[in-house]
């Protein structure tokens, strides 16, 4: 199975997982117990310096390389955004860089939690999926570079 | 009360509600909710329509023209102006100045006043539960001036310290810049206490009222303050408009804010003369429009009394504080002897932005944040508090809607 598959079954899981609900409270209870299960970040990436400017919630990201793929690791302070945040991983943490930017993030709106929540500035959601995504660019184009770099041929 | 109802009959809270079109509005399906009012109050259907009609019968610029529309327009500025004299008892109609809101007041207070008269080692005197408008701009003008600030500090109920403000009151001591309802607690500050130390050392006072004109009547010439400002989004009114009072003889010494059309008399490359009281402070086409509309909220407050408005907002703030300290795991934040319609707290292990998002999916509207009150929020060691704010036409029902809430995001968070 190809990256892009399973990126795309990591999705339909999640759309599907939420589906079995028929009311909000539902989905909420579900999305923090999802949060609830998200190990908390290293008190040492729970520092200002890894820290995802947003106004109301402290969302702490922290991005690595393994091979091919980057890694993604993220918190919050605040229970539904680190819910939230869990999804998120789940989809783009160990993917190889061109498919976190082929994958939009339209699947938060499939999952109707309301969509100014997912759509809201105000809990360092957006920023954090911009961060996800130029990661995931600076990576792509540092490999495009190190390739043609005669230094990394050699 | 008996002679207030007397006088404007019973506080109809339901015939008020009508008032207002907004509040008849759906979120997720459920009735609207609005206890955000200490952010933004509510438009009644006067303000709507007196905002509408400037648009459609009396609209041209204002102060210049010639003919007919422009003599309407202004006067229906200047009217609104007189009314916002009366409001706050202002002597003169030229000792209110317009302004966006209380922010650009205080910054044009700061840059003004501030640039004229603070010299290295002047003091300027905070407290603790400023507003970040009522801090930031005086910190720019500390920069540039070499002037000092000093910060009065809060007790654990989130009462002014006023001993402490007494003895940080000295011969250094230039200006006074205090709220005189603390937006992140509640708090009704003595103001009028503060201004007479103030003026006892010559130092002059900027009162902050945006969250205290929506429920407490403002007699500037009886507190003798030197400058007061509020907004006028909080008082039922427009956004984008906004009033700094000051007292005409300090105005008339201070140098303008800002250059450009309205302030002038005339202007030549070599040199420029400015307009007097109020035009010196009002460059550029002003909010014509959102000055009539402060003028309709400030006539619609008018028609319901404001004590009365305070009387029934003081009874919700009763109940409410009751209701949510009766609940488990509730921390009310700020307990003030003397409050506002403010109730802020936190509910033990929940994230107050947690608890916004469950209560919004009950159509309920709260503040959630450090209310631009950062200092606030460090003297208590927290990131953040949930804030319900009061306004004129909230019920009892809508705080039961608040508690019910509260019970719902202590069933969704239970671990």
């Amino acid at each position: 199975m190809t990256d892009s598959a399973s990126i795309q079954d990591e999705i339909r899981r999640i759309v599907d997982e939420f589906a079995i609900f028929d009311d909000w409270m539902g989905r909420y209870e579900y999305l923090v117990d999802i949060g609830r299960a998200l190990p908390a970040l290293a008190e040492a990436r729970r520092q200002d310096s890894h820290r995802v400017p947003g106004c109301q919630s402290k969302v702490w990201f922290h991005a690595r390389r393994e091979g091919e793929r980057i890694v993604y690791e993220a918190d919050s302070d605040a229970l539904i955004v680190k819910g939230l945040i869990a999804l998120l991983l789940r989809v783009y943490s160990g993917r190889r860089p061109e498919d976190i930017l082929a994958t939009p993030t339209d699947f938060l709106a499939e999952i109707d939690l309301g969509s100014h929540l997912t759509g809201s500035r105000a809990n360092g959601l957006h920023a954090m999926i911009r961060r996800i995504k130029a990661y995931a660019a600076a990576f792509a184009a540092d490999r495009a570079a190190a390739a043609v770099d005669p230094a990394a041929l050699a | 009360m008996n002679a207030l109802m007397a006088e404007h009959g019973a506080y109809d809270v339901a015939r008020i509600r009508g008032d207002f079109p907004i509040l008849g509005e759906r979120v997720y399906g459920k009735p609207l909710t609005y206890l955000d009012n200490g952010a933004s109050a509510q438009k009644p259907r006067a303000v709507i329509d007196a905002i509408r009609n400037a648009y459609e019968t009396e609209y041209a610029n204002v102060h210049r023209g010639v003919h007919y529309l422009s003599q309407r327009a202004t006067d229906a500025m200047e009217s609104a102006r007189q009314k916002v004299r009366d409001f706050l008892n202002a002597r003169e109609d030229h000792e209110i100045i317009f302004v966006r809101g209380a922010t650009e007041g205080i910054n044009l207070v700061a840059a003004s006043w501030g640039r004229a008269n603070l010299k290295p080692g002047d003091e300027i005197l905070l407290t603790t539960m400023e507003h970040h408008s009522n801090i930031v701009p005086w910190q720019m003008i500390r920069d540039q001036t070499g002037a000092v600030i000093k910060v009065a500090p809060i007790d654990d109920d989130g009462a002014l310290v006023m001993e402490e403000l007494a003895r940080l009151i000295g011969p250094r001591t230039r200006m006074v810049a205090v709220t005189h309802v603390s937006n992140a607690l509640g708090t009704v500050v003595p103001i009028a206490d503060i201004i007479r130390r103030a003026h006892a050392v010559g130092a002059k006072v900027l009162i902050d009222g945006c969250q205290a004109v929506p429920h407490i009547p403002v007699d500037v010439q009886a507190l003798d303050c030197d400058f007061y400002v509020f907004s006028g989004h909080k008082l039922y009114g427009p956004s984008g408009i906004g009033v700094l009072y000051g007292k005409a003889a300090l105005l008339e010494a201070m140098p303008p804010y800002q250059g450009g059309g309205e302030m002038i008399e005339t202007v030549t490359f070599q040199k420029t003369t400015y307009a007097g009281l109020p035009f010196k402070f009002e460059a550029g086409t002003p909010h014509i429009v959102g000055a009539v509309g402060l003028g309709a909220a400030i006539e619609y407050l008018g028609s319901l009394g404001l004590p009365r408005i305070a009387a029934h907002e003081h009874e919700l703030l009763a109940y409410a504080t009751e209701r949510l300290a009766a609940l488990n795991a509730i921390r009310i934040v700020g307990r003030a002897p003397e409050k506002a319609a403010i109730l802020s707290f936190t509910l033990d292990g929940v994230h107050p932005h947690d608890i916004g998002t469950i209560l919004d999916r009950e159509g309920i509207a709260v503040r959630t944040g450090h209310h631009c009150a950062q200092p606030v929020m460090d003297r208590f060691d927290l990131p953040a508090t949930v804030r319900a704010s009061f306004g004129l036409y909230n019920t009892r029902e809508e705080v039961d809607r608040l508690v019910a809430g509260l019970a719902r995001v202590q069933e969704i968070f239970r671990s």
